[in-house]
């Protein structure tokens, strides 16, 4: 790190330009970068199974896997990688960002189409384009897998309703011989319209807490 | 005597008066156009005032709007159904905003309008030249506070969104406290004569004891409301009596030790809520909600009308400069806190406050009856300028009912602010509003961020694994919430089939053919049981299908209102017999709730059509879900039963196929309850098998229907 002192800088402020962070924040996140890898270059998945408050997320592995996925690092790529930079790292926390105060209708549509592209990504874990229903079956069973007593078929039976509905609402009139594939982007879009994902679905970056680059939390 | 005669006809005609006064209130409602300009709130004061000017004609004294009364029985029920029916999520998302408002706020606007008002009077000389600055202060915290009770009335029928309603009723909520501290801060010093420092510190730590104690107070009422409701499984009748006497005694307790009683009741609300809805009953829950709907109903009304007969009778002392001042030093004082305040609060937030927000918010500080009954608690010893502040009070409160009452709803179409959206929750906004909580959760997470999920994460945690066990009864105490908005959904659906009686109109949803069998992968070709039929040969016979179906569908159509649904009026009887194996049912069904969960039927068409289509249109067979979904009575022409024998399929509480096998064997005239809950749905392999029954069947009372034949070639085209 010694000799590359000057380099970060350029570095950070190409990433602030890119992601719409400021400086102050790319630096907060720097730091807890390298917090996280330990001082490594590249993130793993190990690193962030170390964290012990994801532990008991119910979901956490879908986060970590967004983390190394392709698709959420700007590229037409599919498919994953096995470790990350710093400048991936900042990348898919910047879908979190909360947008700027001035943001024009046209541009919070973007921010909005962006955050549920996330979102689906997310979901459709064999890159197809959609959601199909064992897709959707195995988001389910995720959320619900802190409840030790809750059945597989508990599970089955709110996401079949959730396909229903969803097929209901999009897709309308569909002869009996008619197969419905799956969620496609734009009918997820649809369907998630009315929850406002541009104003919920932020974290406030200016508040990192610098208190975890010494304790062990 | 005739003083006796005369409290009695005093006391009657109170009474009288009351009681005429909440029925006109009624007749206000049959008034249409009257109701959508003219708030309910500026008209009951208006019923008040003739009222109280016609007893003051005949010449009787109007009763006045007791303090005691005010406080003890009128605000209660109010405050009661706002705390116990808020929206906590949207409420925790805007604590922060909605505290600076009410506590930073009404602070503000105190000593703004107490200030300048002392400087108005010591300027302006002779009468007013007495009040002091400490009455100033008293009196200008009394109207500061922004009034829940005319908040409610004039934002309930605008229907504004829920964020502006929940930051201008909240801070209404809230600011209770500041009041109180304040009225009573002042009201010692009043006596006393002078304030040191350590007194305005002592007041803080006043503030910070009467707000949280009234806080933890309610909470400890709450919990113990709470936990009784976990017993009451056998009593079920008195559960509503629970919810009412732990809340009505949080308020007392609370005022008794000077704590903020306001907020001890909606802690008590806020926190029983969660966990005595999952304890009671159904029919007690109705019951909360209407008791409390129609005891706040009857406080608004009553609190309104008394506002306008006391100010007919109450002792009045006019002073221009006084009053006019004290009106436009509110407003202003209004408009610099909200701009001031949200200048700063945006920096905090995410969701920023437009400028068209805060003139809403601005717009929305009504003042209501608090102020006026705190102003009528002033004895005229300590604060000889009581009158005045009785009618500037009043003013104050006319002038924010009625003219910003009334011109709030035109502004609120002018300036286009968004309004509430009548959207039903779906289970997929509902899985995908708890799959965000957990991203953000972890995001936090990952960034080593202490914000607002990560502890709203803990704190479902730690409910989940200790609060809950001890304070709900039985198994539902480890229903993950997913399950219990899932079952919810689905008893508000079967609830509404039951009552529409299946005939009437059906909530609004597009009518979808699509069923599970869509989304189900298709079956591969080999498992078809019956010959393949080319194409074109398929086209032509579903053609012929069709045609037929036309006549049909009018014949059945033209029967609809005598049959298909159990005909009340046909059989007194049979009526009732279907209505109680309906009820019980649904009770078996709700005791049953965890270990059901089904697909909910795809929003359903108008019976007759659905019917209409399922019996001779072979595009209608996906529609199995549909069928079920409403009451439909099956008549197999073949059985030797009589009509008249009912039997009810239970579709509730039994296993998937197994029942549908038993009940194809009940021929005659059986009764289908309107049921949601059809696991069978996902095991395809039974489609063949339940097709059947419904095939036979779609036929009125009266008509014998299609011929037999075109049943067989329907059969032939099951897949």
């Amino acid at each position: 790190m010694g000799a590359s002192q000057s380099g970060p800088v350029y570095m950070f402020q190409d990433l602030a330009q890119k992601t719409g962070f400021s400086i102050e924040q790319i630096k907060n996140l720097h730091n807890r970068f390298m917090y996280l890898t330990q001082d490594e270059d590249t993130l793993r998945r190990k690193h962030l199974e170390n964290i012990s408050n994801l532990a008991l997320n119910p979901i956490r592995r879908q986060i970590i896997e967004a983390f190394f996925d392709k698709r959420n690092m700007g590229e037409k790529g599919k498919g994953c990688l096995q470790e990350i930079g710093f400048e991936e790292f900042v990348t898919v926390l910047s879908f979190f960002r909360p947008p700027k105060p001035r943001t024009a209708d046209e541009d919070m549509k973007n921010i909005k189409k962006e955050k549920l592209r996330f979102l689906f990504n997310m979901h459709d874990t064999d890159n197809d384009g959609i959601i199909t229903l064992d897709e959707y079956r195995r988001v389910v069973e995720e959320l619900l897998s802190s409840y030790e007593t809750i059945g597989a078929e508990t599970a089955k039976a709110i996401s079949d309703a959730a396909m229903l509905e969803v097929a209901s609402v999009t897709v309308g009139q569909m002869g009996p011989d008619e197969f419905y594939e799956g969620i496609t982007f734009e009918q997820f879009m649809q369907i998630l319209k009315d929850v406002e994902i541009e104003t919920k679905m932020n974290i406030h970056f200016w508040n990192l807490d610098t208190r975890t680059m010494q304790c062990g939390k | 005597m005739l003083l006796s005669l005369l409290c009695v006809f005093l006391y009657n005609a109170a009474l009288g008066m009351g009681c005429m006064s909440t029925v006109l209130s009624g007749w206000f409602h049959l008034i249409p156009r009257l109701s959508s300009i003219v708030p309910e709130s500026c008209l009951l004061i208006v019923v008040g005032l003739l009222v109280g000017g016609l007893m003051k004609l005949v010449g009787e004294i109007p009763p006045v709007l007791e303090s005691k009364i005010f406080f003890l029985y009128l605000l209660p029920p109010i405050i009661l159904d706002a705390g116990y029916f808020l929206p906590i999520r949207q409420f925790t998302e805007n604590l922060g905003t909605i505290l600076m408002f009410a506590v930073v706020g009404t602070l503000w606007n105190a000593f703004f309008v107490g200030g300048l008002l002392y400087g108005v009077c010591q300027l302006e000389g002779h009468r007013l030249v007495t009040v002091d600055l400490l009455s100033c202060l008293l009196f200008g915290s009394i109207i500061s506070a922004v009034d829940p009770v005319a908040v409610l009335a004039v934002f309930e029928e605008i229907h504004i969104n829920e964020l502006l309603h929940i930051l201008v009723f909240g801070e209404s909520l809230l600011n209770d406290a500041v009041t109180v501290v304040l009225y009573h801060l002042f009201e010692e010093y009043s006596s006393v004569g002078s304030i040191t420092v350590m007194d305005v510190f002592l007041g803080i730590v006043c503030f910070l004891v009467v707000s949280l104690g009234g806080i933890v107070v309610g909470a400890i009422y709450g919990i113990l409301a709470a936990f009784t409701s976990r017993f009451t499984s056998h009593t079920r009748v008195i559960e509503p009596l629970f919810v009412f006497v732990y809340s009505y005694m949080a308020y007392l307790s609370a005022e008794v030790f000077h704590l903020s009683g306001i907020m001890a009741l909606i802690a008590c609300g806020a926190v029983m809520r969660p966990y005595v809805e999952a304890n009671i009953s159904h029919k007690s829950h109705t019951t909360i909600k209407y008791f409390l709907k129609m005891w706040s109903s009857v406080s608004d009304t009553l609190i309104f009308i008394f506002l306008g007969v006391s100010t007919v009778a109450g002792p009045h002392e006019w002073n221009w400069t006084f009053v006019m001042a004290t009106l436009i030093f509110c407003l202003v004082a209004r408009v610099l806190g909200v701009v001031g305040l949200t200048f700063v609060i945006n920096k905090f937030r995410i969701v920023k406050l437009t400028s068209k927000d805060q003139f809403i918010i601005a717009y929305g500080g009504l003042r209501g009856a608090i102020a006026f009954s705190l102003v009528y608690l002033l004895k005229t010893e300590h604060f000889p300028m009581r009158n005045m502040f009785l009618t500037a009070i009043i003013t104050v409160i006319f002038f924010t009912v009625f003219v910003q009452g009334m011109t709030i709803r035109p502004l609120v179409d002018l300036l286009a602010v968004k309004k509430k959206q009548e959207t039903k929750r779906s289970i997929n906004e509902e899985i995908h509003t708890q799959f965000l909580d957990h991203l953000l959760t972890g995001i936090e997470d990952i960034c080593g961020h202490y914000g607002h999920h990560h502890w709203k994460d803990k704190l479902n945690r730690f409910n989940k694994k200790y609060v809950k066990k001890c304070l709900i009864a039985g198994e539902r105490s480890k229903e993950p919430q997913l399950i219990a908005f899932y079952h919810k959904m689905e008893m508000k659906q079967a609830i509404e089939l039951v009552e529409s009686g299946g005939g009437a109109k059906f909530p609004s949803a597009l009518p979808s053919t699509v069923s599970m069998q869509n989304i189900q992968p298709k079956k591969p070709p080999q498992d078809r049981a019956l010959p393949q039929l080319s194409k074109a040969r398929e086209e032509e016979i579903r053609k012929i299908l069709r045609t037929n179906l036309q006549r049909t569908r009018q014949r059945l159509r033209s029967y609809n209102r005598h049959t298909l649904v159990a005909d009340p009026y046909e059989d007194g009887w049979n009526e009732i017999l279907i209505k109680r194996k309906k009820m019980k049912e649904l009770e078996k069904k709700i005791s049953q709730m965890n270990n059901y969960l089904t697909v909910p039927a795809p929003p359903p068409d108008s019976p007759t059509i659905a019917r209409a289509r399922l019996a001779s249109d072979p595009q209608a067979w996906g529609l199995k879900s549909v069928t079920e979904s409403i009451p439909t009575i099956k008549v197999d022409l073949a059985s030797p039963q009589s009509p008249e024998s009912v039997n009810m399929v239970d579709e509730f509480g039994k296993k998937g196929s197994q029942s549908k096998a038993s009940k194809e064997e009940e021929g005659g005239l059986t009764m289908k309850v309107p049921s949601p809950t059809n696991q069978r749905k996902d095991k395809t392999a039974d489609e063949d098998n339940d097709k059947e029954p419904q095939q036979r069947l779609m036929r009125c009372l009266s008509d014998p229907g299609p011929t037999a034949e075109e049943e067989d070639e329907d059969e032939a085209f099951l897949p």
